[in-house]
């Protein structure tokens, strides 16, 4: 156990991985001479060199699909995509040819690529900065997606990337970057499992990501009302541990999704099906969720913040299911 | 020196010969693909490479066994001039699970790992940042093999070809980019859609050195593409080669044909790159009827061999429907 910061800890995973295995490289806009967009990559470059820690041309499509390549020719490449709305250039890439090449040449392929990038709001960024479109990439087969909420699970889940035979995503709340904490190793990490960041009894509170913080503040604030919440990380967007969600709400009876992406068709509302078709007879009241306003995201600080999801939000969508 | 003197005529022959073989079987394939589609036997789209025999049969003898190939939708062509079995292409076609696929891929994803062919890529462009990167890991590697890329002229006008030409060149990587021009972007006409039609020049903008070569004249392209390979062998850059070719049939069987005249298609025909070819043959005295009718004897049994691969395969059964999705984690090199 060691005390560092997100950002850190994701620079220490990908470090450790240069270092032990030669066929790991890194690739993305300004990661070597910048430092990153985020300083995540900074000083890797002095130690890995340039040929393994790739300043690339602002082309997202192509360095992406030749991330694509590269894992195909037998290459452990790690992608920086430097914000999720700037990955939307490279969907193609993404969605046609790096969840389609396995199963599209008969198991004859695969596509060992890590694609990191920046997601979120609340920074003043405005509407093409500031996205959560996770849940686009979660529902895409053949692609895997995560996205750590805390210290540990940013070291944990990259690597657990890394094992990974077929593409993972790695959404990276840009929020949480000077976050501090632990990272533990020890266990490994796998991918595809949720997890419990607080037990309850009364009501299963379901998130990812950026929002698990206020998730954990809005429990602290019900527990002051006799309300004991549960507060479930789900850590993997696709493949989704629909055991962990189910047993929880089974336990509890009552659920809220919270949520940054925008509630129409978001991932809060695949979880909200799975919970219907899994555990609407543990239901005493109906699933609630607490998602982003449906605006692109505004510029001014009190227009954001009504926009993302807040404390008040999910300790009211909470009161309002007793 | 006396010995190799006398053995050269007989390769050549051999060669020569080799080459026509080749552009007569996807020339038949093609059009034994086209009467099985209209019988319902293929489905979905089927993009024939009748015409552009030449690009193809003429660009893979440059190419070693290592080498990596990246293909288009209209992939028949190269798959069967790399050596994957007529029986596994038309198997896919039929979506037998003996196809190259197991029937997932089907007419524009011709897949074969042991050839190094990495597929028929449907989203045009999209072909061209796989090549970078499988050349990226060969130099990353230290290995010694190249990777062709062949795309249409529609590709041209994607964002992804300048990204990947511009990509290519920057990082030195050894990809030899093969642009089959065969003047129609699915119905739009090169002059209809490009401000510079001249297509090679747009490679010097990245540096990258660039020729363009008769398409329809398969010892032309053999030639212009073996230097380009060689240099792209040694030199470890990218280098782009024009191949100027023309389709006899319509874009896709689903196609009219309304966008060009019957004279036009006509006037290209009249440049067939298996008549003109067989015709110069036996003006050298390298071809007789005899070998001719055998050739065209030993091409249909193979294909009629391919039909009943295709016929016999077994379907893959619904049950295995999400295999290869995902890798099974012990298939995963460590």
């Amino acid at each position: 156990m060691s005390k560092t910061t997100y950002r850190e800890a994701i620079r220490g995973a990908m470090r450790d991985a240069l270092r032990a295995d030669p066929r790991v490289f890194l690739m993305g806009e300004d990661i070597g001479r910048y430092g990153g967009a985020f300083a995540v990559t900074l000083g890797l470059l002095a130690e890995f060199g340039p040929e393994r820690i790739r300043d690339t041309p602002l082309s997202e499509s192509t360095f992406v699909g030749a991330g694509i390549g590269a894992a195909l020719g037998g290459m452990r490449p790690i992608v920086e995509v430097m914000t999720i709305n700037f990955s939307l250039l490279a969907l193609d890439q993404i969605v046609n040819n790096a969840a389609t090449l396995r199963h599209m040449s008969g198991g004859q392929f695969s596509v060992p690529l890590v694609v990191r990038m920046a997601s979120g709001g609340g920074r003043g960024m405005a509407a093409q900065h500031s996205h959560s479109f996770e849940c686009w990439y979660a529902h895409v087969p053949g692609i895997k997606s995560v996205a750590p909420a805390t210290v540990a699970d940013a070291r944990g889940l990259l690597l657990a990337a890394l094992k990974e035979p077929d593409p993972v995503f790695i959404f990276e709340h840009a929020l949480l970057y000077p976050l501090e904490g632990e990272t533990e190793d020890g266990v490994p990490m796998r991918i595809g499992e949720a997890t419990i960041r607080r037990a309850g009894h009364d009501v299963s509170l379901i998130t990812y990501g950026g929002t698990l913080g206020k998730v954990l503040q809005a429990a602290e604030a019900l527990a002051a009302q006799r309300i004991d919440a549960e507060v479930v990380d789900l850590r993997t967007l696709r493949p989704l541990d629909t055991t962990t969600i189910l047993e929880s709400v089974r336990r509890t009876h009552r659920a809220v999704i919270v949520d940054e992406g925008w509630r129409t068709g978001s991932l809060a509302a695949e979880v909200s099906a799975q919970i219907m078709e899994g555990a609407f007879d543990s239901l005493d009241a109906p699933v609630g969720r607490v998602c982003s306003a449906e605006v692109p995201m505004p510029y001014a600080r009190h227009l954001e913040d009504a926009t993302m999801p807040q404390v008040p939000a999910i300790v009211g969508a909470v009161q309002a299911l007793f | 020196m006396a010995t190799e003197m006398l053995a050269l005529p007989e390769l050549q022959r051999d060669h020569a010969l080799k080459l026509l073989r080749e552009m007569l079987l996807i020339r038949r394939f093609e059009e034994k693909s086209a009467e099985l589609y209209t019988l319902g036997k293929i489905r979905g789209f089927l993009h024939l490479y009748i015409g552009e025999e030449a690009t193809a049969v003429g660009a893979m003898q440059a190419l070693t066994a290592d080498d990596r190939i990246v293909a288009t939708y209209r992939e028949h062509g190269q798959a069967l001039a790399r050596g994957i079995s007529a029986g596994a292409v038309m198997a896919e076609m039929y979506g037998k699970a003996n196809g190259s696929s197991r029937g997932r891929g089907g007419s524009m994803h011709i897949f074969d790992a042991s050839r190094r062919f990495y597929g028929g890529y449907a989203i045009v462009g999209g072909g061209l940042p796989i090549a970078v990167g499988l050349a990226l890991a060969d130099r990353m590697l230290g290995r010694a093999c190249i990777t062709a890329c062949f795309f249409g002229e529609g590709a041209v006008a994607e964002g992804e070809f300048h990204e990947s030409l511009n990509l290519a060149a920057l990082w030195h990587l050894p990809v030899l980019f093969l642009c089959e021009n065969n003047r129609y972007a699915m119905g739009t006409a090169l002059t209809r859609s490009e401000s510079e039609t001249d297509l090679h020049l747009k490679a010097r903008g990245y540096n990258v050195a660039s020729r363009a070569v008769d398409g329809m004249d398969v010892l032309a392209v053999e030639a212009a593409v073996r230097e380009a390979a060689a240099a792209v062998r040694s030199d470890r850059v990218p280098h782009f080669v024009e191949l100027r070719t023309y389709r006899f049939r319509a874009h896709s069987m689903a196609d009219p044909d309304l966008y060009r005249t019957r004279a036009e298609v006509e006037e290209w025909k009249h440049r067939c790159p298996i008549a003109s070819y067989a015709a110069m043959l036996r003006a050298e005295g390298l071809l007789t009827d005899a070998t001719w009718k055998e050739m065209e004897a030993g091409v249909a049994t193979e294909i009629a061999e391919a039909v009943a691969t295709a016929e016999a395969g077994p379907w893959e059964p619904v049950e295995d429907l999400t295999r290869d999705v995902h890798t099974p984690r012990e298939a995963m090199q460590p």
